[in-house]
């Protein structure tokens, strides 16, 4: 190792942290008796940015030189950054060091495109392969599926992936031809949808025949960049939901556009969208866990999700006719939905009260957050019923009780109690599937 | 009835075998080494014996299947005071019960112990995400840990899946003992010598400061300043791990 590619380290990790992903789960990769590393079960975040986002995989760009044009992306041609690549033989040096030292549990490995979409392409299936078959390497490895490539190249890099992704960035054709005029959304479905057909076709071939190779086991992702383009909440929504159902896309990320450059295509920014961007989070695990569907989150009359409530919350205001929920009879389905009780939650109340009907105190100690979830449910102690059911003093309730003492914005309370209260953003935890 | 035992697993359980052939329900249940004579009771001192402790371990088995034993075991290693009485208490009720009671978390006991279980999960997910190897001259993996439980004897086999080819060791430097694996099997291992936090550099390769250099230049550039949260960031990586972080070393 030298001075050199500490250098190309630094630039090249620097280009690539803008790809929110960093999930190293959902694969199945054991490993063999000489092998190094598996990627199985669930993914581990082996240290944290100050940004608070995992850190997983050893992310960096093959290289920041690119003949697109794209004006949400740093590596972009007209960009005036300093350009760097790396050998084939140094990405693979320090994800080997780097795995065996437990830094990380594999690499995820992204390019700008120099030359042509196949050259580059050709690049990162080289080193998937160097890693898997030369130093039998199992740990995790995903790979871009560049809009573009041929299908042979996108094939072999299934086999050596566990996850591929192809990212669709903007949340609609018609933006993406105003910020990236060299790109559209054909080229990008063409290499998503040869990757699900392929998927499924080896899944089904797995089930039959157990020597079928793996075929990007971890599935695949994609990622969405919020609100550099107009598009609303219903939209962006929308479109996950069809790439859930249609493409059998693992994750859907949303990146909060966050102000890189001062392209004259692009909106000036003030800050990151992150709280939009964490509401979109919330709802896409409506979406994927709690059995919801879009319209119920969405809708034409609230096109956005509600900057100071959670989905969930949001949800149960809109529809008092389904509640409150009886925690001791309620089908699983029914006790998922109250705000305030979690996957984890429900199942052990599930579980417990076969024991025995269960009471308030029962479900705080299971882990229902009863200041939120006291207004939706009935349990053995009371009956809520008799407290009416006004979802606008619920939502002051939620809002502006129970707040911190230390929030600054307290004092503003007295003068207009109507006043929203900025909430502290934060970026979910971005680790298991 | 006091019990007291040598702090052993099949100590514990042991005493749980007696307290039921007594038939003399314990009130406390401490190692001895830590018993503090008192003036109204003798305790009765229990020696481990293996035979017993495997029975006991049977009958939660048939009770509670693996999920039972896995519970309890798992909450005595977080050595916290008093955990002995709350794994007898689950055994008690598992044995008196026609059903299985693994799920009750009506009962405040089970519920506990399923929290501290929770704990210890977290913690060697911590220890399988924390633990940092360095490179000794002569090719062995070496990490130091000073979990908040006694986690090593669970932490371990996760490694010996990743790291087959390699030889390792991983060593708990506030308990003194360490899991040892030379590429064929594992041991538990203690140094002769006291064991300080930090490795000597004179022990280490020298490419190994070069990829901590690396790592540290990765942790650094992968960071977005606009999206900076410290609250969050200290969440996830609590202070107290940090001295074994390579990342957060300088």
């Amino acid at each position: 190792m030298n001075n050199r590619t500490q250098e190309k380290l630094e630039i090249l990790a620097d280009a690539a942290k803008y790809d929110v992903s960093c999930s190293s789960s959902g694969s199945k990769r054991k490993n063999t008796k000489d092998g190094l590393g598996n990627a199985t079960g669930m993914g581990i975040c082996h240290t944290y940015t100050q940004d608070g986002r995992c850190v997983s995989l050893l992310k960096i760009l093959l290289t920041n030189h690119c003949i697109f044009d794209c004006a949400y992306c740093v590596s972009r041609r007209s960009n005036d950054v300093k350009r760097a690549a790396f050998t084939v033989q140094e990405v693979v040096d320090l994800t080997i060091n780097f795995y065996k030292r437990n830094y990380i549990e594999g690499l995820f490995l992204s390019s700008g495109i120099f030359k042509d979409v196949d050259y580059t392409m050709e690049r990162l299936v080289r080193i998937a392969k160097k890693l898997r078959l030369e130093h039998k390497f199992n740990g995790y490895i995903h790979l871009k599926a560049i809009p573009g490539a041929s299908d042979e190249l996108i094939h072999e890099a299934g086999l050596y992936a566990d996850r591929l992704s192809v990212n669709l960035e903007i949340p609609s054709e018609m933006s993406l031809k105003k910020v990236a005029p060299e790109k559209d959304y054909a080229s990008a479905f063409k290499p998503m949808n040869y990757l699900t057909e392929t998927i499924q076709g080896h899944k089904e071939e797995k089930k039959t025949i157990r020597s079928t190779p793996n075929f990007a086991p971890g599935g695949q992702s994609t990622q969405l960049v919020i609100g550099a383009t107009p598009e609303n909440d219903k939209h962006i929504l929308e479109l996950a939901d069809g790439l859930y159902q249609d493409q059998k896309l693992k994750r859907v990320y949303y990146s909060g556009y966050i102000p890189i450059s001062d392209d004259q295509r692009l909106p000036a920014l003030r800050a990151a969208p992150l709280q939009r961007e964490n509401r979109l989070y919330q709802a896409d695990w409506l979406l994927r866990f709690y059995g919801f569907k879009v319209s119920e989150i969405v809708d034409e009359e609230n096109p956005h999700l509600d900057p100071e409530l959670d989905p969930k919350m949001g949800y149960a205001l809109r529809h008092p006719e389904h509640f409150p929920i009886d925690i001791n009879k309620a089908d699983y389905e029914w006790i998922l939905r109250i705000p305030g009780v979690g996957v984890k939650s429900a199942k052990k109340i599930i579980k417990a009260r076969r024991f025995g009907r269960l009471r308030m105190e029962h479900l705080k100690k299971i882990g229902v957050i009863w200041k939120r979830a006291k207004y939706f449910l009935i349990s053995a102690d009371r009956d809520f019923i008799h407290l009416g059911f006004n979802p606008k003093v619920i939502r002051q309730e939620i809002l502006y009780n129970g707040k911190p003492k230390k929030d600054p914005n307290q004092l503003d309370l007295f003068g207009n109690p109507l006043a929203p209260i900025p909430l502290i953003a934060t970026t979910p935890q971005i680790k298991s599937v | 009835m006091i019990y007291c035992y040598d702090g052993s697993w099949h100590g514990l359980l042991s005493v749980i075998f007696e307290s039921f052939r007594l038939r003399a329900p314990a009130t406390q249940i401490i190692p001895t080494d830590l018993f503090q004579p008192g003036f109204f009771e003798t305790p009765v001192t229990v020696s481990t014996d293996d035979e017993l402790a495997k029975r006991v371990l049977k009958g939660v088995r048939k009770k509670s299947g693996k999920a039972g034993t896995d519970l309890i075991y798992q909450c005595f290693l977080s050595e916290q005071a008093g955990i002995e009485l709350k794994i007898y208490h689950f055994v008690r009720i598992a044995m008196a019960s026609s059903e299985d009671v693994l799920h009750n978390y009506r009962d405040d006991t089970i519920l506990q112990l399923h929290k501290i279980k929770k704990m210890i999960g977290r913690e060697v997910h911590r220890m399988h995400a924390f633990v940092r190897f360095q490179e000794t001259k002569d090719g062995m993996l070496v990490a130091l840990i000073n979990p908040d439980f006694n986690v090593l004897p669970l932490s371990g086999k996760h490694f010996v899946d990743r790291y087959p080819a390699l030889h390792w060791l991983i060593y708990d430097t506030r308990r003194h003992y360490g899991w040892h694996y030379d590429q064929h099997q594992s041991r538990f291992i203690t140094l002769s010598e006291k064991q300080h936090d930090y490795l000597s550099v004179n022990l280490l390769t020298e490419l190994e400061t070069d990829y901590q250099t690396l790592w540290q230049t990765y942790f650094k550039k992968t960071d977005i300043p606009e999206r900076r949260n410290m609250k969050l960031h200290l969440q996830h990586v609590p202070k107290r791990y940090w001295k074994y972080l390579v990342e957060k070393w300088d």
